[in-house]
């Protein structure tokens, strides 16, 4: 046998370890949340109440929290994406102040979860605060929104990164026989930009959907953790993540750890099925 | 009006692109200002006080977190460049594709899912929360980031590098040994840091893991603190003291991360390798 | 006589469904200078490639016939050995960029794995680099990265970097198409010189490099030999038409 052959046998371990890794960890959830699967099983996703007490465990609440607070973030941060987006990849592509804000935005995406939370909760949450007031709502702060704001912030990164590339990547050729028609930078930007990136761009909205799905720390801090679905948004509530986070270090019956596991199962396969799409939508676009 | 129009949008895209900075430039002025007030010598070098009492430091915080940044990098910095081989070595294949994806999929795992898995893998296991389990933890967070670079590395070497090492008579391992991993090294090296950089921040995977210590603990298979868990747990205890200290370790994290990120830029764009 | 250090027999290669090289005859002989020319597409670089099996490492490569080295098969030949006996250069400079002048003339060795004394290495370091005529231009920065040299310098350390192994033969395919034309001459001057104790075999489209530095000049033309013989006689008096309308310029 060749040594190219021997290297080939050796290197596809890591073939087999990935697949494993992946495989161990699906069945190591599916497994620790069998208990709580087989008790609840389908009602688990529709039952309104979680009560440890009472060993009574249903995630909706923490399925619409989760569900409220990506959206809602999603939707706040789409201007705010798609103008830097604009910004970096047409108007000043390739210039000193793309290069800038290019770096300004990845600062912005390292910052930790943490960090953003203890801001969250000493700076955003007293805004929302006065907010709730005016709105006589009960003056927690800590609310769905708040949640949603430091959300919003956190997931702009994503979407731009992938955004400014498509954006990048329309043929120059295009935008100039618009130009020569006579279009405006904002007729190019409607007609030919948008158009053409638009899967690269929705590619980008679904992988902050994921982030702003799966994030925890700075939600945890600033959600409220409240187990009940909250009737306004700018009420406490807590996502699944959140939930997990909150709950999993006091978890003493096994029901009740298994649920919190089977919380993590439903976060796990949301997420892969989520990123499965919008890798897809970008191998196709990129 | 058409122009109108133009000018508008053109205000509304510069507008909000510079919007979206102010919330950074923001986080970072309280961090500057709540932190600097929190840091001097003393806070480096002390351990926590009991809960309540002024003052301590962040002594233990500092020490678990290289602590658990040592051990993540010496499990997944091997094994993330061995399975970056694999992505290279296999990417026309079926099964490369595949677990291409995988990484993919490993990588967008939420943080806390990956906090439970080495929970009930390692934690479980021994019975006990400890630093080792947390660096399991991060090792999960950081495989994929190390695989990607190693593979993306390799594909940036030309082809004529690899048929040049073989027509000097090298066998295949030879060529990837000899001269597309030392080639690919510093674009490996920088994704470690980008890595380093990342996990360091993270603290939900360390929950039910490195759970916290505010001793000093060096031993492995017991529990130990993080900057980011020490940031978590003291803002959300009742202390001002430890509001105030939550701030300087946030300021600390962040400087950290920074140097981390901006070396690896700078290396990059300095050890990049020409062709 | 000259002698015969390399026979094709019958010899033909492809990719796929494409048969680039067909029945290929030919004899190259020892320490000469043959050029392969003809017009792109014509087989040149495959042919070469073919010689240190170079051309089997793409996977819908094939090939039928035979090619001797020293009247021994190099099909029988493990390929790692073969490829030690015959260097290789680009048409493209490529120094590896991780190692140093000094470390990219005993890169044969480095990536080999071949143990050297220090004083070995400088020799083999000093020797290869006068050959090529590079020694007085870099001696005092043999720790600088290949990369840093200039195209032509580049090119000629990876003719050293080839000439480290003692190779009985190099091929270069167009190493001078990517150089200015003081470089180009300066590898042509090069070459002259190196045919004193190596078999050279150049591929090339430069009509006129050929004829200045070419012992032998095989023409190559969709895949098959239309003539070999020594230069003077192929640039002065083709026998084939298709020869002489390449010659004048007519195609390619």
């Amino acid at each position: 046998m060749s040594f190219e052959k021997i290297y080939k046998r050796i290197i596809a371990i890591g073939g087999v370890l990935i697949i494993g890794l992946l495989l161990s960890i699906f069945i190591t959830l599916f497994i620790n949340s069998s208990i709580s699967i087989k008790k609840f099983g389908f009602s688990f996703l529709i039952n309104k109440t979680w009560d440890p007490v009472f060993e009574n465990f249903g995630a909706f609440p923490f399925i619409v929290g989760t569900l409220l607070t990506s959206i809602i973030s999603l939707i706040i941060s789409i201007p705010f994406s798609l103008s830097v987006s604009l910004f970096i990849g047409e108007y000043y592509k390739d210039t000193i102040f793309s290069k800038i804000f290019e770096t300004f935005i990845e600062i912005l995406a390292v910052i930790p979860s943490v960090v953003f939370g203890l801001w969250g909760l000493f700076y955003l949450a007293p805004i929302v605060r006065n907010l709730q007031i005016k709105f006589s709502l009960p003056p927690t702060g800590v609310s769905v929104f708040t949640a949603s704001l430091v959300l919003s912030i956190m997931i702009i990164p994503y979407t731009i990164s992938v955004g400014k590339e498509v954006i990048k990547l329309i043929p120059t050729d295009l935008k100039e026989a618009a130009f020569s028609f006579g279009a405006t930078h904002y007729e190019v930007i409607k007609k030919i930009i948008l158009p053409y990136a638009k899967s690269g761009i929705i590619a980008g909205f679904l992988l902050s959907f994921g982030r702003a799905i799966g994030e925890t720390m700075a939600v945890t801090m600033v959600i409220g953790n409240v187990n009940t679905i909250p009737r306004s948004i700018f009420l406490p509530g807590n996502t699944i993540a959140s939930v997990i986070a909150n709950e999993f270090l006091e978890a003493i019956t096994k029901i009740h750890i298994s649920a919190l596991i089977e919380l993590a199962l439903i976060l796990f396969v949301i997420t892969f099925i989520l990123n499965l799409i919008a890798n897809n939508i970008i191998k196709k676009v990129v | 009006m058409k122009i109108f129009k133009d000018r508008i949008f053109k205000f509304l895209v510069i507008f909000l692109s510079f919007l979206t900075l102010t919330p950074l430039f923001f986080i970072f002025y309280i961090i500057l200002k709540n932190g600097l007030s929190s840091i001097n010598l003393k806070f480096f070098f002390s351990l926590p006080k009991p809960p309540g009492e002024i003052g301590g430091g962040i002594l233990n915080a500092i020490a678990g977190t290289f602590l658990l940044l040592f051990f993540a990098s010496l499990i997944s910095i091997p094994i993330g460049i061995f399975f970056g081989m694999f992505l290279y070595e296999f990417k026309e294949k079926k099964i490369g594709k595949i677990c291409n994806i995988l990484i993919d999929v490993l990588q967008s795992i939420p943080s806390i899912v990956i906090g439970i898995i080495a929970y009930l893998w390692i934690v479980k296991k021994m019975g006990h929360f400890s630093a080792i389990a947390g660096s399991v933890a991060l090792s999960l967070i950081f495989l994929p980031i190390i695989a990607k670079a190693t593979k993306e590395t390799f594909e940036m070497v030309p082809f004529s590098m690899i048929e040049t090492s073989l027509s000097l008579g090298s066998s295949y391992p030879r060529t990837i040994f000899k001269v597309i991993l030392p080639i690919s090294i510093n674009g490996i090296l920088s994704g470690v840091l980008v890595g380093l950089g990342r996990i360091s921040g993270e603290t939900a995977p360390l929950l039910f893991t490195a759970f916290g210590n505010s001793f000093l603990n060096f031993n492995i298979c017991k529990p130990v603190s993080s900057l980011s868990l020490l940031i978590f747990t003291y803002t959300m205890s009742p202390y001002e003291d430890w509001h105030r200290q939550a701030w300087g370790c946030a300021f600390v994290l962040i400087i950290l991360i920074l140097i981390l990120n901006s070396i690896s830029k700078v290396g990059l764009k300095k050890w990049k390798v020409k062709f | 006589m000259e002698s015969k250090i390399l026979k094709f027999e019958n010899f033909s290669a492809g990719y796929g469904n494409l048969l680039v090289l067909k029945n290929i005859n030919l004899e190259i002989f020892e320490k000469k200078i043959t050029a392969i020319m003809g017009p792109s597409g014509c087989g040149k670089t495959t042919l070469i490639r073919c010689i240190n099996r170079m051309h089997e490492l793409n996977k819908e490569a094939f090939h039928k016939g035979d090619i001797f080295l020293n009247d021994k098969s190099i099909f029988e030949m493990n390929p790692v050995f073969l490829r030690r006996k015959i260097g290789m250069v680009f048409q493209k400079p490529n120094p590896f960029p991780h190692l140093s002048i000094y470390e990219n003339v005993l890169a044969g060795y480095i990536i080999n794995g071949i143990k050297l004394k220090r004083e070995e290495k400088d020799k083999i370091v000093e020797d290869c680099l006068k050959k090529v005529a590079l020694w007085e231009e870099v001696k005092d920065k043999l720790y600088l990265k290949g990369t840093q040299l200039s195209g032509g310098q580049q090119q000629r350390l990876c003719i050293a970097r080839s000439l480290a192994l003692n190779p009985e033969i190099i091929l270069l395919d167009e190493p001078t198409s990517s150089l200015d034309p003081k470089s180009t001459v300066e590898i042509e001057n090069l070459l002259e010189k190196l045919k004193d104790n190596v078999t050279i075999i150049i591929v090339t489209h430069n009509i006129s490099q050929a004829s200045r530095i070419a012992d032998y000049v095989a023409f190559l033309y969709l895949g098959e030999l239309i003539e070999y013989g020594k230069s003077e006689k192929i640039f002065t008096a083709p026998e084939n038409p298709k020869t002489e309308e390449y010659l004048s310029g007519k195609f390619g």
